[in-house]
């Protein structure tokens, strides 16, 4: 009987405020698309920072005739100085930091660029001369990278040390600031959210105030006069919250697995599965927050 | 049943205490009609005996619980024991009269079984057992009041409160609520009932409280609305600072 009266009340004040409950619905699927992005961002930021960091390596690249900075004056490497970079290398001092390292020679990497800009109009430009010998170096820990660049800069011979690592750092540092803009927007909706849910449930209590008024009369308690509201609240949040579940289900079949996994398919991408962890968290947080927001709304629209 | 000891309630940016140093007691079983012009204080009084509101100073027992000790958890099961009638009715109009009265008992969660039993009793009670699925707007005042004393009796409360119950209706109507009201009261309820009714005050004969500018007047069993007997005068309070 009780179940089936708050039942019937909460379905009474959705009918009746049926044009803010869109908003909160509206509201609240935006505010939670947004936090699920930021997350799956942060998923994907995480994934291909465990996938490339692990894959960095720090290049020795040595002197060709066209280079003049660092240890280079206009002159190819010679022999000698290969060899002795390769010495240093395989010296007691540095040893100890290297996993593995191996040479490549100008045939090589040029073979090397041709695969990687094939069929753009760079590839045609560059000859093997142009580009540098290398020493191509993993060490044990990644992060050790200024170990080589004090050991070997500066040798004659070496034109420069990089650390792959920094390019790497850049990238991530954009999609940081992406996640964060993401989660920013998403903080702000969800407080546009939180408000709306307490001024819907503040109408729909007013809208009811005769009811609310015999109900105190006559003794109800008032866990029983609240409970409709707040779940008034949650059952519209979560049409919201739903719905944004979906969309991010939608975003990383479609846009991220559908366009960008095959435009780029040497980068590992967030997929299905992580979208499935995300959408558990959006419909707790959407419930959680109208409960919360109602809840706080409804009791002082009473205690007045 | 209700005892008020020094009661006085001043509501926040008032000066003039809406009740002063009241102190009266009202035994199980008694009719009392509480007299005196608007703004006196009688409103208040009821709004006290039910904890709407909290005196500033004194202790108001009711129904052997002293309410400055119930916490507002508690307040709607105290509740329960009292019914209420007022002069502009409060039915839902949008609920059979069946439902209205049901509806005090299923928000309270009275089982379906019960309330089929108790409703149409309340009903038969205060005549309208023909009327139960009419709505509110197609019956007149006085069967409207018939409705809101249903509602507040269904529950068996020892105490009915009614704050100006026959104000909006004619005086033969009026005649009818006074008897039902008598006849709820012979069964053993309590009713406090405000008036400005001299008619029905004086035709009763009942326990008379007069309350002038917040302070109790004269407490008269068996009164009229205005009297020729000498006056109760309350340790401490002359007529002379009344308003």
């Amino acid at each position: 009987m009780r179940l089936g009266l708050v039942i019937s009340e909460v379905g009474q004040g959705l009918r009746r405020n049926l044009s803010m409950v869109i908003s909160v619905v509206l509201v609240t699927f935006i505010s939670l698309t947004f936090v699920g992005a930021a997350v799956l961002l942060q998923m994907q930021i995480t994934q291909m920072k465990s996938y490339w960091f692990d894959r960095a390596q720090v290049a020795v690249y040595l002197c060709t005739e066209f280079s003049t900075v660092g240890g280079c004056d206009q002159q190819a490497a010679t022999p000698d100085q290969v060899a002795l970079v390769q010495a240093q290398l395989e010296s007691e001092t540095l040893a100890p930091f290297i996993d593995t390292f191996y040479f490549e020679t100008q045939e090589e990497a040029f073979a090397r660029f041709q695969e990687q800009f094939e069929g753009q109009a760079v590839a045609d430009l560059i000859t093997p001369e142009l580009l540098p010998e290398a020493f191509w170096v993993n060490l044990i820990d990644p992060t050790q990278s200024d170990i080589l660049v004090d050991a070997l800069g500066g040798l004659v011979g070496v034109e420069s040390i990089v650390d792959q690592r920094s390019y790497l750092e850049q990238i991530f540092a954009i999609l940081n600031a992406a996640s964060f803009t993401a989660i920013g927007i998403a903080a702000l909706m969800l407080v546009a959210a939180a408000l709306l849910i307490a001024t819907t449930i503040r109408l729909s209590a007013f809208s009811r105030r005769r009811e609310i008024g015999i109900m105190r009369l006559v003794g109800a308690s008032n866990r029983f006069i609240q409970t409709p509201f707040i779940i008034e609240g949650v059952v519209a949040a979560l049409i919201g919250s739903v719905l944004a579940g979906l969309a991010v289900v939608a975003i990383v079949q479609f846009f991220v697995q559908g366009y960008l996994a095959e435009t780029l398919p040497l980068t590992s991408f967030v997929g299905l599965q992580d979208a499935l962890l995300v959408v558990p968290l959006l419909i707790a947080a959407g419930a959680v927050l109208a409960a919360l927001s109602a809840n706080v709304a409804i009791t002082r629209y009473l205690r007045v | 049943m209700i005892r008020f000891d020094e009661v006085t309630k001043v509501y926040r940016g008032t000066a003039r205490p809406a009740l002063n140093g009241v102190s009266l007691e009202i035994l199980s079983g008694e009719f009392v009609f509480l007299v005196g012009a608007s703004g006196s204080g009688k409103s208040t009084f009821l709004r006290l005996v039910l904890k709407e509101e909290k005196p500033s100073t004194g202790t108001i027992h009711v129904l052997g619980q002293d309410l400055g000790r119930i916490s507002s958890r508690k307040v709607p099961y105290f509740r329960r024991n009292l019914g209420v009638v007022f002069q502009d009715f409060r039915l839902l109009p949008n609920k059979t009269v069946f439902d209205n009265v049901a509806f005090s008992l299923q928000v309270i969660g009275k089982s379906a079984g019960f309330i089929h039993e108790a409703v149409p009793d309340a009903l038969q009670t205060v005549g309208l057992d023909g009327k139960a699925q009419r709505y509110p707007h197609e019956l007149s005042g006085g069967e409207q009041q018939r409705v809101a004393i249903a509602r507040a009796v269904v529950n068996k409360p020892a105490i009915l409160l009614a704050d100006e119950p026959t104000g909006n209706l004619d005086p033969e109507t009026s005649g009818g609520i006074m008897a039902l009201l008598e006849r709820i009261n012979a069964n053993g309820t309590t009713v406090i009932m405000a008036t400005h009714d001299a008619g029905i005050v004086d035709r009763l004969q009942r326990r008379v409280i007069e309350v002038i500018g917040g302070r109790v007047v004269r407490d008269e069993r068996g009164g009229g609305y205005k009297t020729q007997a000498t006056p109760i005068v309350t340790q401490g309070f002359g007529l002379g600072d009344a308003r």
